[in-house]
């Protein structure tokens, strides 16, 4: 009797899953689909699912209209940047707090979240006005910087509850075999927590490479990365859905594509068997 | 050579004082164990003397120079962790050549080294492989071997073997006993076990609450503790301590008898008991008898045939010499 409850129970929830995990993909199937629909199609009532007369032509028109291969570098060079500027700093920062805490350690860590409690716009004019001063606007470089700050406080986070996973022992006994603060870091800490690493720098990637707000008011077209390429295409000659769909789907198939392939790293767990 | 010297030496953090003032000399050679039960310091006095902790005050001297503000790779030493502590990332044989890499040894010399560390511990045929790979034991070898291979002024093992089973254990002890007379080289071990303290031990520190109890060889520790802590302490199963009336007859505070030293008889004896639990370990039979003299039971070693019942009434006679004397501060009177 029991088992034929835990049966139906798992048949339950597994529909439950499947329906949770459908209606979260469904936008991204139907800006998928919608990319292959002429205009028309797209906006016709009721909607067509799949039995449309299948266009690449959306498409077509984003490649010859726009310079996709400009916002995509950029988007590149955003997440890249701010991704490599940002370990430099949370790493050895992440570093200290796992293994020299001290009774304030928890209380810093909750203070650099609590800055991402902030609505961005609060600040909007005054980094707005530093970057006018400093000749910012429009540059990957100002972009970078933001970016690394932005995001700063989620990587040292991360970092540092995978650091802790590390047994202390294993650093000391670098130490007693004659490690330097640096060696300590670069040939013991840093290859033991590899995928803690790996998958702190993919969520980064992706946090910038979708990050709207910023890119979107700080650049015009020198240093506009796909999300302004998106939005490029949602107002000037009214909505176009068709076509917006088509260079959203262009706009995140870099980081779908990494993100799929990069799934079991970001599981695999950190236990190697150093200890017991 | 590898002298290790401590003079008054002190470790607080903050208003918690781990280890009072304390000096200890340990001569060249020697294999020194503290012992004591959880929390008594003796880890951290081990962590003192590594360079690990900074001390409060106070100073250590290593090989005739002064070390106090030494970092922990300038002191020549080697220690092995409760947990191993291999790098997980590096095969065995890198694990063994860290300490020489980050010397700046030459590599012809780190091979011949590591080769000859692998070969002592028997380590040849697992030397490509990962510690995760590795059973315990072989975990075990592999950290001994990085310390090895250093050639250290002294090597510091903190509960190394705790993390083993029994059967390891007994094997293992003996191992580093073994390599101890092999490379007479110093070695400060750590433990909570008296087991070990005793089995592999040429002088002892007994530590209770950051103080040095007593120090001395496993034999006179055993023969002669210096008080009630000690006397506890050292011997398996413990001693027995009693106080009151059949402490006044030999003017003391406590009297201690050893379980090995009360003689049994079923017929006629000093103290009448009634057997209760009885423990059969083959050689021999440890009983637990009540008695009136004190509200715990006594605990007497038989003969391992020694035919005895629970309920049984028994007869035991402490051996008159062999009777240790405690005043009222638990100090041995002797």
């Amino acid at each position: 009797m029991a088992r034929r409850v835990t049966q139906r129970r798992k048949i339950g929830m597994t529909v439950l899953a499947w329906a949770v995990g459908l209606l979260i993909f469904f936008p991204i199937l139907w800006t998928f689909l919608t990319s292959f629909k002429s205009e028309l199609t797209a906006i016709s009532i009721p909607p067509q699912f799949l039995f449309f007369d299948w266009t690449t032509e959306n498409y077509a028109t984003i490649y010859e209209q726009s310079n996709y291969f400009h916002y995509m570098m950029n988007s590149i060079y955003l997440s890249l940047g701010s991704t490599a500027l940002g370990l430099l700093f949370a790493i050895p920062a992440a570093w200290a707090m796992a293994f020299s805490p001290t009774p304030r350690t928890k209380d810093i860590l909750l203070w650099m979240l609590s800055t991402k409690m902030l609505p961005a716009v609060g600040v909007l004019i005054p980094i707005y006005l530093l970057f006018v001063n400093f000749g910012l606007l429009d540059s990957r470089l100002g972009l970078i910087v933001v970016l690394f700050l932005i995001n700063l406080p989620i990587i040292v986070w991360m970092l540092y509850t995978y650091f802790k996973e590390i047994p202390g022992e294993i650093l000391e006994a670098g130490r007693m075999d004659g490690a330097t603060l640096r060696q300590e870091i670069t040939q013991i800490l840093a290859p033991m927590a590899v995928p803690g690493i790996a998958s702190t720098v993919l969520l980064n990637i992706i946090l910038a490479w979708n990050e709207a707000f910023w890119t979107l008011n700080l650049t015009t077209s020198n240093a506009a990365p796909l999300t302004a390429f998106i939005a490029s295409f949602s107002s000037p000659q009214g909505n176009f859905y068709a076509k917006l769909s088509a260079a959203s789907m262009l706009a995140i198939a870099p980081i779908l594509i990494l993100g799929w392939f990069s799934q079991k790293q970001l599981v695999r767990g950190l236990t190697f068997g150093a200890v017991k | 050579m590898g002298a290790i010297r401590l003079e008054k030496v002190r470790k607080a953090f903050g208003e918690a004082v781990i280890i009072p003032e304390l000096d200890l000399d340990i001569k060249d050679g020697e294999f020194v164990v503290f012992v004591g039960p959880s929390g008594c310091g003796k880890s951290t006095l081990l962590r003192l003397i590594a360079g690990l902790e900074d001390v409060t005050s106070g100073d250590i001297t290593i090989d005739g120079t002064n070390a106090t503000e030494l970092p922990p790779a300038k002191r020549r030493l080697a220690m092995v962790f409760q947990s191993y502590a291999l790098y997980p990332h590096m095969s065995v044989r890198k694990n063994i050549a860290f300490p020489l890499k980050m010397a700046g040894m030459d590599k012809a010399e780190i091979d011949k080294r590591v080769s000859n560390a692998a070969k002592i511990l028997n380590l040849d045929n697992y030397i490509d492989r990962r510690p995760g790979q590795l059973s315990g034991g072989q975990r075990q070898r592999v950290a001994i071997g990085r310390a090895i291979v250093r050639e250290p002024a002294a090597f510091l093992f903190d509960e190394p073997l705790s993390n083993l089973d029994a059967a390891l254990r007994v094997g293992m002890r003996l191992e580093i006993s073994e390599l101890h007379q092999r490379l007479k080289t110093t070695m400060i071990y750590v433990t909570h076990d008296q087991v070990e303290a005793m089995t592999m031990a040429d002088k002892i520190v007994v530590l209770h609450a950051g103080h040095i109890e007593q120090v001395g060889s496993p034999l006179e520790l055993y023969s002669r503790p210096r008080n009630t802590f000690v006397a506890g302490f050292i011997g398996s199963p413990k001693m027995n301590l009693l106080t009151g009336a059949e402490a006044k007859k030999h003017d003391a505070a406590t009297i201690g008898v050893r379980p090995e030293h009360i003689a049994l008889s079923t017929s006629e004896g000093m103290w009448k008991g009634t057997v209760k639990v009885s423990e059969h370990l083959g050689s021999d039979t440890f009983l637990h008898v009540e008695t009136a003299l004190h509200p715990e039971p006594l605990t007497v070693r038989a003969d391992g045939e020694f035919p005895v019942h629970y309920g049984d009434t028994v007869y035991l006679t402490p051996q008159a010499d062999k009777i240790h004397r405690f005043d009222d501060k638990g100090l041995a009177i002797r």
